[in-house]
């Protein structure tokens, strides 16, 4: 086991480099000049252009602004944005909200999802079952910003029982947007849990179960839901992993200064080291929790082994 | 080994429903609602692009903050927008035009104790002047004797660092020398490039870029933290007319303006300045008494690339402006929240003329389109527009577009362009028909709109002249204003200078922008300054001023 989380996270760091040329590359391709939008319709005059160019290597062809980013990197520096803010600050600022987010977020998809799907599995074709149904159809269909305005206005504004925005008020803050961003994946964690259960209900195991005599809450719990868990697991592992890379909608929305909006900004403004620190960051994060669900099969599952 | 497995994974998943447990527990241990502290209010505010130094700092968000932590030289009266002196400065004095003094108000301190001298003006500017520190604000110093000096040419050093037209005479006297006349100077001086710095700055720029120190009325009591904002508190000690009004200000940053309306509609957030466009219409009704709504001091014009011989026959110029119906535009796409225009200056600066534009601003569909044809206008290629993405352009764009087609011709949309993009285009004579160009005001000045966009020494990379205009009576008659006895025989030759403008149109101005500001219950005594930016300063929490 221990020899396989080895191998693979050595793996992950010709998979970074690979993706920190790769997202470097798609920033320098962007059309347009950014140093000429730092100023809007009165432009920098030309002196001082031409520093800001040298300053961040703007100048420079591809290859040799690449290599002056890695050699930076070796030596510990990320690089900075346009203000002069170093990569790592940035990061380790808007990270917290993010992961906060996150956790609130897996939470209820987890809860929620789960939950609904086990009972929808247990009555079959029963009122809750088409609730769930119909339920989850709908907000999967629904535009997460919509959902998101629409929460803040009915739950935060007129009834008042969250925060409208912001992040002043703690974990508080994370609750409706947890909600809203958990929506669409616990519609589907409520559907593979519901599918799996079913499947495994008509096992063989659990008729011999049943035949031995084993209560029923044991043997949709022990046996039936533990079975079902795998492609449950494997959804919200890569879940966390893409929900880390921030949420970009739900952030604006609810006005949380995650790791999505830095992003966003970076991308507009074509800060590219900014953009590569923090791409590479999520993809890191991403390999990483399908490494976690990897081993967590064999966890779940016995007969799995990686050794 | 079944045994000691079972057991590890049983840990596990006990951990896990015990951070479960205790997320839940964190989540309902705290519910109060966001607070502003006591006797101070919070401000909506966009996220700043740039270090929060005055000398860098150009763009509207930033400028917010840099306008509560320092006061300028000079002030303006809202109303007649003459130049007072209820700044920093005591008087702005010349014989020539050329040799301008500055006198200082005495007493004034920074907010780290340490005093504001003419020193504190001079090393500033030479600062910002200076090409290699990359200041933002550094053309603000150009007509400064010896500016060019401090330039370096492609990656050289430059040749000095201190302009050799700006002296300290005395603690409280600059002594200015420009490279030309320019009558309006004072007036110049009330943009913050011109604030002073104080030492510290020197020893630490990056710093200072998160947490300034200037000498206004409110001092950085936090860094600024992007995504977050910041807090200013009121400065006791300030040297200048009107001390704060309130203990501080939350400067709360925002990415939607929606979110920011929906919380000032809460309570959460006492002033939010600009609106979300489904806001437009109702806000008024919503807030009533708790609205400001005022033209602001900028316009969007339509420009033409008079580079392009497609457009460079003044009658056809004449003749797209006057297929535009202005009031349309700003009724039925703005819902009342744009002001048609009839100048080439928004009426909130001084020179500025009602119908200075005349019949080729109003809208004539007919006589424009005897002289497209008067003019042989090719009506069998499209018509093409420009402007940038995502910026709310595109409805009055098509407007324009669809009023075009009124008079016989076909448009094409060219608005898939990102800012920057479109910004790099305009500048390298890549528009192929009407473009959008807009200015915002730097100072109250008819001057500040017209020798920006259509001067000969404004043609890019250097100025914003994106239509390429070059006429030099236009050039001669701006001259003519600078070298001006007096402020009011300047306007007469700026005006002048519009007049041919008008007669060339290279660009039809469309409209001038409105600034709307909402507020909640705890908060009044709100008003704009002659930029249309709230005063901070004069703002009363709770209605009890400190």
């Amino acid at each position: 086991m221990t020899r396989f989380v080895l191998r693979r996270l050595l793996l992950t760091i010709p998979v970074l480099i690979g993706a920190s040329l790769l997202i470097y590359a798609m920033v320098y391709a962007l059309p347009g000049d950014p140093v000429r939008a730092l100023a809007g319709d009165r432009p920098l005059s030309p002196a001082v252009q031409a520093q800001i160019r040298a300053e961040f290597n703007l100048d420079d062809p591809f290859p040799v602004q690449y290599a002056k980013y890695i050699w930076g990197l070796l030596h510990g520096d990320f690089g900075q944005d346009f203000s002069g803010r170093p990569v790592l600050e940035i990061i380790g600022q808007r990270l917290p909200v993010t992961v906060k987010l996150t956790i609130v977020a897996v939470f209820f998809e987890a809860l929620f999802g789960i939950a609904a799907g086990i009972l929808a599995s247990l009555r079959r074709n029963s009122f809750f079952d088409n609730l769930v149904l119909i339920s989850t159809t709908l907000l999967v269909s629904i535009p997460v910003f919509v959902l998101g305005f629409l929460a803040q206005f009915v739950f935060g504004f007129k009834l008042g029982w969250f925060p409208i925005a912001g992040v002043a008020d703690g974990w508080v803050s994370y609750l409706l947007p947890g909600l809203v961003l958990a929506s669409l994946s616990m519609a589907y964690v409520a559907r593979l849990t519901r599918t799996a259960m079913l499947e495994a209900f008509s096992a063989d195991y659990i008729r011999t179960a049943r035949a031995k005599g084993v209560g029923r809450s044991r043997i949709v719990m022990r046996h039936a839901f533990r079975n079902s868990l795998i492609p449950v697991v494997t959804f919200i592992g890569a879940d966390i992993g893409s929900l880390l890379g921030g949420a970009i909608v739900t952030e604006s929305v609810f006005n949380l200064p995650g790791l999505g909006r830095a992003i966003f900004d970076a991308v507009r403004s074509q800060q590219g080291p900014v953009v590569v620190g923090i791409v590479t960051l999520m993809v890191f994060f991403y390999i990483f929790f399908n490494l976690v669900v990897d081993v967590l099969y064999a966890v779940i599952d016995p007969r799995i082994r990686y050794d | 080994m079944p045994g000691p497995t079972t057991l590890r994974r049983r840990t596990s998943l006990a951990s896990v429903f015990g951070i479960l447990i205790l997320v839940a527990a964190t989540l309902s241990g705290c519910t109060s609602a966001p607070q502003t502290p006591p006797g101070m209010f919070s401000f909506y505010l966009g996220e700043p692009q740039r270090p929060l130094v005055p000398g860098n700092t150009t763009e509207s968000e930033g400028s917010k903050i840099i306008s509560a932590v320092w006061t300028p030289l000079v002030t303006f009266d809202v109303k007649s927008r003459a130049v007072t002196y209820d700044g920093a400065a005591q008087s702005v004095t010349s014989a020539d035009n050329v040799r301008w003094t500055i006198k200082l108000k005495p007493g004034w301190t920074f907010h780290d104790g340490t005093p504001v001298t003419a020193e504190s003006y001079v090393k500033a500017w030479n600062y910002t002047a200076l090409s290699t520190n990359a200041q933002g604000g550094s053309y603000f110093f150009s007509n400064i004797a010896g500016y060019d000096a401090l330039q370096a040419e492609d990656g050289g050093k430059p040749a000095a660092t201190r302009m050799s037209g700006l002296h300290a005479a005395d603690p409280t006297t600059i002594e200015v020398t420009l490279s030309a006349p320019f009558a309006i100077y004072p007036v110049t001086l009330g943009y913050s490039a011109f604030d002073p710095l104080p030492e510290f700055f020197y020893t630490d720029p990056v710093a200072f870029g998160k947490k300034p120190v200037g000498q206004g009325p409110f001092q950085s009591a936090t860094e600024w933290v992007p995504g977050h904002g910041m807090t200013l508190t009121r400065y006791d000690d300030y040297a200048g007319k009107d001390k704060a009004k309130s203990r501080g200000v939350v400067m709360r940053m925002y990415t939607e303006l929606s979110t920011g309306y929906t919380d000032v509609l809460a309570g959460n957030l006492d002033i939010l300045k600009n609106l979300p466009p489904d806001a437009y219409a109702s806000a008024k009704d919503v807030f009533k008494d708790r609205y400001l709504g005022q033209p602001s001091p900028d316009i969007t014009t339509l420009g033409f690339p008079m580079y392009d011989p497609r457009y460079s026959d003044v009658r056809v110029r004449r003749a797209l402006s006057m297929a535009i119906d202005r009031e349309a535009i700003v009724d039925a796409i703005f819902l009342g929240t744009r002001v048609a225009a009839d100048s080439f200056a928004p009426p909130t600066v001084v020179g500025y003329r009602e119908n200075a534009c005349g019949q080729w601003c109003e809208y004539r569909p007919d006589e424009a389109k005897r002289l497209l044809a008067e003019a042989n206008f090719d009506t069998s290629q499209p018509v093409e527009i420009w402007f940038n993405a995502g910026a709310g352009h595109d409805g009055w764009m098509t407007a324009v577009g669809n009023m075009f087609r009124k008079i016989g011709l076909t448009y094409r949309l060219r608005g898939n362009l990102q800012f920057n993009e479109f910004l790099s285009k305009r500048d390298a004579k890549e528009m192929t028909g009407p473009f959008r160009l807009a200015w915002i005001m730097d100072y109250p000045s008819i001057e500040n709109f017209l020798a920006t966009q259509y001067a000969t020494a404004a043609l890019p990379p250097a100025g914003s002249n994106t239509t390429f205009y070059s006429n030099p009576a236009f050039d001669a008659a701006l001259a003519a204003g600078n070298r001006a006895r007096d402020i009011a025989d300047a306007n007469k030759a700026y005006q002048r200078a519009e007049d041919i403008l008008v007669n060339d149109l290279p660009g039809a101005p469309i409209f001038y922008g409105m600034d709307q500001t909402v507020w909640g219950k705890r908060v009044s005594n709100v008003h704009y300054d002659i930029r249309n930016d709230v005063v901070l300063e004069d703002v009363i929490v709770d209605g009890q001023a400190v």
